[in-house]
């Protein structure tokens, strides 16, 4: 029966993998119309109904764009870079259970790609490796703005992938598993406070983890107000701006698909991911995963840019010590079963 | 005295270029740069971010505008003006038309001064306006940009209805304005006053308060008020610095006397304060334009007609003989100023903008000199730069205000 579940699994990732491929093209045609409704624009209305098709015609457009490679760069590195980044992207979705395991044709399937028991870890790592893409398309770029760029995004990943990891240690003492599926099993049973019946969702139990979550996520995937990396103004386009057709795009759709996966993950650790009222099921987790998209939108309409120094300052003087204080409180609880949920 | 057997000295960044320790980075910003207002060019010294330092180099948008002046006849040059701070083109057309009229000592009947008041004033507020979104957008605020945009068009709008163009106006002349009014501008431009102080409030609720912006600007590029005397700076780069200086109180010109306005002044002279200082310019000349707009008379000439350097009315070039000969010297000839030489400052949205013309009395300026605010502001970027780090930099360069045309000339 082994083959027969690497099936499904192989099966349940490819879908998975296209579905997120759409959804990544369709999330820069919800950004730039969100983006353009908060600034007084139309944005893209031209290409289909609602500019619906404006995805197919960029991808369209950056295809038939010349693969230019600098003089200077380093060539295989620079070729390579992107692709690094764009293969890891993804992958962080496999370990997010997107509903109830299936019982079709006598065949058991999981709807989520591999249940690893240390699923979060992998996300981390994942992130950690990704940024490989960046640095090394940087450097090989030959060009300073990208190896500012590439430096910025190395001290930034570095920073705030602790924090996204510490913030994280919270739930997994409440839950008593790193595995994704356990996490959620745990966020599905009722927390009866009195007469009030509440989700057992740990953004109640753990609001100051999810904050720091949340703004190390923004940080993890080079979002604004923390997009230094890329900083326009400042470093021309950072780490890419050497890179043009679809080598470029490749970092463009790594950093949707990122933010699509840190969205879902979010979604899953925080607010119940497929748990909702009426029937549970993945349209729950997908509209929780829009808020948070919605969510980085919202905040790159909005905010200026940190400075390098005072990104870091961030980092290791407010949330790290704020993510320890939270894991040192959560271990109490746990500890004196204040709060045995 | 300058030996010019000697070759030119070379600046600091470039003997650091011959000797480069291997900690620094020397970093070519502009003219191709997305944040450098145009094509200013900063050759900056870094070490890891911190700049250590910051050669601005300019000329890449150099015209020769002043040189123009010497060769074109007085009137035809109102245009070059334009050219110059292209963002408040009307600005650089008073100082420029206020200084030939200094020279022929003639004045602009009272309806053609509150107008002109009343444009500049608008047209200080486009140069904020433009300003503020660029400067937001540089230091990452992307929505800020298209709302001031979006309210610049109100502005440009007006400008249009008045004179037909909406970015170089060319709208004054010597001797006043060539064209009536349109009827219903003054309710335009009320409608207008009506409207902008909501729009302020809604810059400074994405800005002033945020905390983000606070720690980008607060403390950042301060310069001191002796230094800022000392690089000769103007405009809001001086009186972010607490120095009060403007000169409209100082040196009134048009009649500035007659309306009641504040000069807003900083106290720190960082970016934050020169931000404060030209958010309130803005509620300042909205209070300005209110002012002018009630004390304007409603009819009444627009030009000095009975001035012989003006061109005569085209009624009296049909009817009379003399006029018809007057204004077939004045567009084949020009008009010959006294001899002597004058200069004439004017408030702009940047600093003083001045404007000197030494006259042989011919036709055309002996020596014509644009003082321009942004240039000599921009001469305080590398001290401001000391020490800074590199996304300091686009936040300075914003927060001096600099139109390229303006540095270049």
């Amino acid at each position: 029966m082994d083959w027969q579940r690497l099936l499904v699994s192989y099966a349940v990732g490819f879908v998975l993998l296209n579905v997120l491929l759409g959804l990544m093209a369709y999330m820069t045609w919800f950004e730039r119309r969100v983006l353009a409704r908060m600034q007084h624009r139309v944005g893209p209305n031209r290409t289909g109904p609602f500019g619906l098709l404006q995805p197919i015609a960029d991808g369209v457009k950056l295809l038939a764009k010349e693969d230019i490679v600098p003089a200077n760069a380093d060539r295989l590195v620079f070729l390579v870079a992107p692709l690094l980044s764009f293969a890891l992207a993804p992958l962080g979705a496999a370990v997010i259970p997107f509903g109830e395991t299936l019982h079709l044709f006598g065949l058991e399937i999981p709807l989520l790609v591999a249940d690893i028991n240390v699923a979060v870890l992998y996300v981390l790592a994942l992130g950690s490796i990704g940024v490989y893409g960046i640095i090394l398309g940087g450097y090989a770029s030959g060009n300073r703005y990208s190896l500012l760029g590439a430096l910025r995004s190395t001290a930034q990943v570095i920073s705030y992938e602790l924090v996204l990891g510490l913030s994280l240690v919270g739930v997994f003492i409440l839950a008593g598993s790193l595995s994704l599926q356990d996490i959620l099993r745990e966020q599905q049973r009722a927390l009866v406070i009195g007469s009030l019946t509440l989700p057992n969702w740990y953004i109640l139990s753990q609001p100051l983890a999810f904050a720091l979550f949340l703004i190390a996520a923004v940080a993890e995937t080079n979002r604004a107000p923390f997009d230094l990396p890329e900083a326009e103004t400042e470093l021309v386009a950072g780490y890419f701006t050497e890179y043009s057709g679809f080598r470029f795009s490749f970092y463009f759709l790594a950093e949707y698909i990122n933010m699509i996966v840190v969205s879902l993950l979010a979604a899953t650790l925080f607010l119940g991911g497929i748990d909702g009222p009426f029937v549970d099921g993945v349209w729950w987790l997908a509209l929780k995963a829009l808020f948070f998209l919605f969510f980085y939108v919202w905040l790159r309409a909005t905010l200026p840019r940190f400075r390098y120094d005072q990104l870091m300052g961030l980092a290791w003087k407010v949330l790290l010590p704020l993510a320890l204080l939270n894991i040192g409180l959560t271990g109490l609880v746990r500890l004196w079963g204040i709060g045995a949920l | 005295m300058i030996d010019f057997s000697q070759p030119t000295p070379v600046i600091l960044s470039e003997v650091r270029q011959l000797t480069p320790t291997r900690r620094e980075l020397v970093l070519n910003m502009g003219p191709q740069h997305p944040s450098t207002h145009g094509v200013l060019r900063v050759r900056l010294t870094l070490e890891g971010e911190t700049v250590i330092a910051c050669d601005p180099v300019i000329g890449y948008l150099h015209r020769g505008v002043e040189k123009l002046g010497e060769s074109h006849r007085y009137a035809q040059f109102v245009p070059w003006t334009d050219r110059t701070d292209y963002v408040a083109a009307p600005s650089n057309n008073l100082g420029y038309v206020l200084a030939v009229e200094k020279l022929c000592g003639l004045q602009a009947p009272e309806r053609a001064q509150y107008w002109r008041m009343i444009m500049a004033e608008l047209a200080r507020l486009a140069s904020h306006l433009v300003w503020l979104g660029t400067h937001a957008l540089d230091i990452g605020a992307l929505s800020v940009s298209l709302y001031t945009f979006r309210d610049r068009e109100l502005i440009l709008d007006i400008f249009e209805k008045f004179c037909g163009a909406r970015l170089t106006t060319n709208m004054m002349e010597i001797g006043g304005f060539s064209r009536e009014i349109p009827p219903d501008l003054p309710e335009m431009v009320r409608e207008f006053c009506r409207y902008f102080p909501k729009a302020i409030r809604q810059y400074e609720d994405l800005l002033t308060e945020n905390p983000i912006w606070l720690a980008r600007t607060k403390g950042v590029g301060i310069i001191e008020p002796e230094v800022a005397i000392n690089y000769g700076l103007t405009g809001a780069c001086l009186r972010g610095s607490g120095v009060n200086y403007d000169v409209r109180k100082a040196m009134p010109y048009l009649l500035y006397d007659r309306v009641e306005f504040d000069v807003p002044l900083g106290t720190h002279g960082d970016v934050y304060d020169r931000y404060l200082v030209r958010i309130e310019e803005m509620r300042q000349s909205i209070r300005i334009i209110e002012q002018c707009l009630e004390q304007v008379p409603t009819d009444g000439p627009l030009m000095a007609y009975e001035s012989q350097y003006v061109i005569p009315p085209h009624k009296n070039v049909m009817t009379t003989a003399e006029d018809m000969q007057r204004h077939f010297i004045w567009v084949i000839k020009g008009f010959s100023p006294p001899k002597g030489e004058v200069y004439h400052a004017v408030e702009h949205s940047k600093g003083e903008l001045g404007y000197y013309i030494v006259s042989d009395g011919s036709p055309i300026p002996y020596r014509l000199r644009i003082r321009s605010p942004d240039f000599v502001n921009l001469q305080s970027l590398p001290y401001m730069a000391q020490g800074a780090m590199l996304a300091d930099i686009v936040a300075l360069i914003g927060t001096i205000d600099i139109v390229l045309g303006s540095v270049d000339r």
